[in-house]
C-alpha cells in the first residue's frame, strides 16, 4: 500500500494498539498532525505544554501497563519532553516519544528549531532512533514498541525529519513480527537459581520480602501475595512498589527508607534474608549502604542483570520476568508457619505504621490523606507531584491494588502529577483520579488545568498548601540551621527576615481557587480541620474536574526520617 | 571502592551511526576516560568491532560491562579479564635525525623489529607493530634523539584460542 511517512507514523500507532496520543504541534510535525486530523482510531489530546504531554503519556502507561505515546515538534518541543522522558526512564515506564526533526539535508546546520535530539536523549532513553529513510519507518516503529514494552520497560524516542514524513513509500506494510539479534531480554528465570532461592528461603529464620516497581511492571502481584501468605514472610514495598501488595494486609510492614516506616527499616536491619523482587536498592531505600541489612543474605529477582549487585552484594541472582520467576518459585517453595519472627515484626509494627500529632487548630496534611483514603475506600488512582505531600501520600494512603499510585520515584520530578493524572484518568474512565500536590509542585505544570477543563477530564486536584517548598524547607530546618533560602513562596522583595510564618500577613500568590475558576474548574478551600471532610466531599461530588486546597500546618515535617547518608537505624522522629 | 585494573573490552555492535556515542557515553557519564578505542567493520559488514582499553575501579567497570550488554545495538561484549589474549597496537613515530645518527636510530628500530616508513632531511619516521609495553619501550629508547610526533592506533585484541 502506498503511504506517506506521516501516514505510516499514524498507522504504526494504530497497529500497535495505541488509543491516545498526547501531543503539541509545531512546524516539523504538521504532516503527522494533518494525518491525525481525521484518524478515527486515535484520540489526540492537545496539552498546553510538551512536558505535560510526556508526563500524561507516562501517567497513562503507569495506570495501564500499556505503552504511553507523546508527540512533539523539533527543537524546543523535543527538548520540553526530555524531563518527561527521563522521568519514565528512571521508573522503567514503557513510552514511545515521537519528535519532529528538521529536514534531513539540514541536519547539523543549526537550522530553525533544530536540536540534536537523539544526542540529547541518548542517556535518558532505553533506545532512540533517527529515521533517515522512509523505508525504515515501519521497522523502526515495530522495534520501538517492542523495546519499550519488553524486558525492563523504558522510553524509546523516534526522531522523524519532516522530509521523511512527506516522503512516499510505495509498498508499505507494517511488520507482523520482530526479532532483534542484539536484544533478547531474559524472561524465564534459571531453574537452578530458583531452586537455590527456595532452599535459602526454607533455611532463613528471619526472612523479609522486598517488592518494587518490577512486581507491578510484570503483573506479578498475585504471585507475590501467594508467596507471602504461603511462607508468612513480612512484606515491605519501595515507593514504586506500593500497591503490589495490599497496604492493609497483616503481613505488610510499610515502605522502607528515608521516610519509610520505622518497622520496615528495623526489619531490614535485623532480617537474615531479603527476597527482593523487582526492586533496585535505591539510595532512598538503603540509606548508608555499608550498614544496610548487615545480617541479610540477598535473593535478587530482577529482569535487568545490570541491577544485580549494583548497590548491594547479591547471594542468589535470578534474572528474568518477576511473574514467571515467582510462578516457578511458588511451585517449590516450602510453606512456613508464622513463628517468633512474625511476632517480633508484629511488635515493631504496633497498631499503626505511621503516626502524627493530631491538631484541633491546624489542618494536618496526614489527616487529609487519611480522610481521602476513607472517603474513596482506596478505590482511586492517586497521582502525586514531588515533595512532602508525596511522602505523606506514600505513608498514609493504603494502596490496595497495583497501578493505583502514580508518582515520580527515581527522578523526583515536580510538575509530574497533574499531567500524569490526565493520562491516568483518560486510561481509567469511571475511576476517581486524584493529583495530590504541594503548592510549589502544582505550579510547575499548572497550565494543564486548561487541558483538563476543556476536555472535561475528571481529575481531582488536592493541593496541600503550606506556602513553602516544604521538603527543601524541611532539610533547611534540620540540616542548614533553619536558613530558609528561597523556600517561602510568600516571600517578596519587601520582606524582612521573619521567624513565625503564622504572623505573616502576605497574601499567597496565586489564589488557587480563583485560578481554578479562571480555567472553568470548580474549586474549594479548607482553612481549618473542620472543613477537611466537607471540602473533599464537595470536590469528589463534582461531575468533572475539581480543585481542593487545604491550608495545612505550614511547618509540618515528614517523619520518620533517615537523613541522607545515614543508616536505616539512625531515625529522626520529629 | 575496589582495586584499579586495566581492562581490554571487545564489543561487537550493529554497524550504524550513533552506536559509538552510545558506547562511549557509558564511560563518560561515569567520569571514565577511555585509554584507547578502535573501531572497524568485521567479516560481516553489518557488524563493527570496538576494542576499548580502560582502567578504573573494578566494580564500576563491571557495572559498565553490564550496561554495555544492555545497549540495544550491542551484540556481544567480551571483557578479556581472565583469558590470555593477543594484543597489538600500531605506532608511527617521527624522530629528529641527522646524517650522523641515522644509522644508530635505524639500528634501534631493527632491534625492535620496527620498520622505516619514511626518511627525510632532518627526520626519520618509523613504524612498529606490537604489544603496548613493547611500544612504550621503543618510544623511550627513541626519546634521546628528539621525538617530533607519535601516532598510536590504540590496541586491538583477540583471544589466544577459541573458547
Amino acid at each position: 500500500m502506498k503511504k506517506t511517512g506521516a501516514q505510516i507514523v499514524v498507522d504504526a500507532l494504530v497497529q500497535e494498539g495505541v488509543k491516545i496520543v498526547f501531543g503539541y504541534p509545531g512546524g516539523t510535525v504538521i504532516p503527522i498532525f494533518d494525518v491525525l486530523y481525521d484518524t478515527k482510531e486515535l484520540t489526540l489530546v492537545l496539552t498546553r505544554h510538551e512536558q505535560g504531554a510526556a508526563h500524561a503519556a507516562d501517567g497513562y502507561a503507569r495506570a495501564t501497563g500499556e505503552v504511553g505515546v507523546c508527540l512533539a515538534t523539533s527543537g524546543p518541543g523535543a527538548l520540553n519532553i526530555m524531563t518527561g522522558i527521563a522521568t519514565a526512564y528512571l521508573d522503567s515506564i514503557p513510552m514511545v516519544a515521537i519528535t519532529g526533526q528538521v529536514a534531513s539535508p539540514l541536519l547539523g546546520t543549526d537550522a530553525f528549531q533544530e536540536a540534536d535530539v537523539v544526542g540529547v536523549s541518548r542517556s535518558i532513553t532505553k533506545h532512540n532512533f533517527l529515521v533517515k529513510d522512509v523505508k525504515d519507518l515501519p521497522l523502526v516503529f515495530k522495534k520501538a514498541f517492542h523495546i519499550a514494552r519488553t524486558g525492563r520497560p523504558g522510553p524509546v524516542l523516534i526522531d522523524v525529519p519532516i522530509d521523511i514524513s512527506r516522503s512516499i513509500l510505495e509498498n508499505y506494510e507494517y511488520p507482523a513480527e520482530i526479532s532483534i539479534r542484539s536484544y533478547k531480554p531474559t524472561f524465564d528465570g534459571h531453574p537452578k537459581q530458583i531452586e537455590k532461592a527456595a532452599a535459602m528461603i526454607a533455611a532463613a529464620k528471619k526472612p523479609l520480602i522486598f517488592g518494587g516497581g518490577g512486581v507491578i511492571a510484570a503483573g506479578a502481584h498475585e504471585e507475590l501475595k501467594w508467596l507471602a501468605e504461603t511462607t508468612n514472610i513480612p512484606v515491605t514495598l519501595s515507593m514504586m512498589g506500593l500497591g503490589a501488595f495490599p497496604g492493609d494486609h497483616p503481613l505488610f510492614i510499610g515502605m522502607p527508607g528515608m521516610h519509610g516506616a520505622k518497622c520496615a527499616n528495623r526489619v531490614f536491619q535485623e532480617c537474615d534474608l531479603i527476597v527482593s523482587v523487582g526492586a533496585r536498592f535505591d539510595d532512598r531505600v538503603t540509606g548508608f549502604v555499608a550498614r544496610f541489612a548487615p545480617n541479610a543474605k540477598v535473593i535478587h529477582i530482577d529482569v535487568d542483570p545490570a541491577s544485580v549487585s549494583k548497590i548491594v552484594e547479591v547471594d542468589i541472582p535470578v534474572v528474568g520476568d518477576a511473574k514467571s520467576i515467582l510462578t516457578a518459585l511458588n511451585k517449590i517453595v516450602k510453606p512456613r508457619a508464622a513463628d517468633v519472627w512474625n511476632e517480633t515484626v508484629s511488635d515493631y509494627k504496633g497498631a499503626k505504621l505511621f503516626s502524627y500529632q493530631t491538631s484541633d487548630t491546624d489542618i494536618k496534611p496526614q489527616a487529609v490523606i487519611e480522610k481521602l483514603f476513607d472517603l474513596t475506600g482506596g478505590n482511586a488512582v492517586i497521582c502525586t507531584e514531588v515533595g512532602q505531600h508525596q511522602m505523606w501520600v506514600a505513608q498514609y494512603f493504603k494502596f490496595l491494588r497495583p497501578r493505583t499510585l502514580v508518582s515520580s520515584g527515581g527522578l523526583g520530578t515536580m510538575g509530574f502529577g497533574l499531567p500524569a493524572a490526565m493520562g491516568a484518568a483518560l486510561a481509567n474512565p469511571g475511576c476517581p483520579v486524584f493529583d495530590v500536590a504541594g503548592d510549589g509542585s502544582i505550579q510547575m505544570n499548572i497550565q494543564e488545568l486548561a487541558t483538563i477543563a476543556i476536555n472535561k477530564i475528571p481529575v481531582k486536584t488536592v493541593i496541600l498548601n503550606n506556602c513553602y517548598l516544604g521538603m527543601v524547607r524541611q532539610w533547611q530546618d534540620l540540616f542548614y540551621g533553619k536558613r530558609y533560602s528561597s523556600t517561602c513562596l510568600r516571600r517578596g522583595i519587601d520582606c524582612t527576615p521573619c521567624t513565625d510564618p503564622r504572623e505573616c500577613k502576605k497574601i499567597y500568590t496565586p489564589d488557587f481557587i480563583a485560578l481554578a475558576k479562571a480555567y472553568g474548574i470548580e474549586a474549594f478551600r479548607a482553612e481549618k480541620p473542620a472543613d477537611v471532610e466537607q471540602v473533599l466531599r464537595d470536590g469528589i461530588a463534582v461531575d468533572g474536574p475539581a480543585v481542593m486546597e487545604f491550608m495545612i500546618a505550614p511547618e509540618e515535617n515528614v517523619y520518620p526520617m533517615v537523613p541522607a547518608g545515614k543508616s536505616l537505624d539512625e531515625i529522626l522522629e520529629g | 571502592m575496589g582495586a584499579h585494573k586495566t581492562h581490554t573490552i571487545s564489543i561487537l555492535t550493529e554497524n550504524h551511526s550513533g552506536t559509538l556515542s552510545r558506547v562511549s557515553g557509558l564511560f563518560s557519564s561515569r567520569g571514565y576516560n577511555i585509554t584507547s578505542l578502535t573501531v572497524a567493520e568485521t567479516e560481516d559488514p553489518t557488524v563493527s568491532r570496538m576494542t576499548i582499553v580502560v582502567s578504573g575501579d573494578e566494580s564500576i567497570l563491571e557495572q559498565i560491562v553490564k550496561q554495555l550488554n544492555k545497549l540495544i545495538d550491542v551484540i556481544k561484549v567480551v571483557d578479556f579479564m581472565d583469558e590470555p589474549i593477543i594484543e597489538r597496537e600500531l605506532l608511527l613515530i617521527r624522530v629528529d635525525s641527522t646524517k650522523s645518527n641515522r644509522h644508530e636510530i635505524i639500528g634501534t628500530a631493527n632491534l625492535f623489529g620496527a620498520g622505516v616508513a619514511a626518511v627525510a632531511a632532518g627526520s626519520v619516521t618509523l613504524e612498529l607493530l606490537g604489544a603496548k609495553d613493547r611500544i612504550d619501550d621503543f618510544v623511550m629508547m627513541l626519546k634521546p634523539y628528539g621525538i617530533r610526533e607519535t601516532v598510536r592506533s590504540g590496541a586491538v585484541a583477540i583471544a589466544k584460542s577459541r573458547k
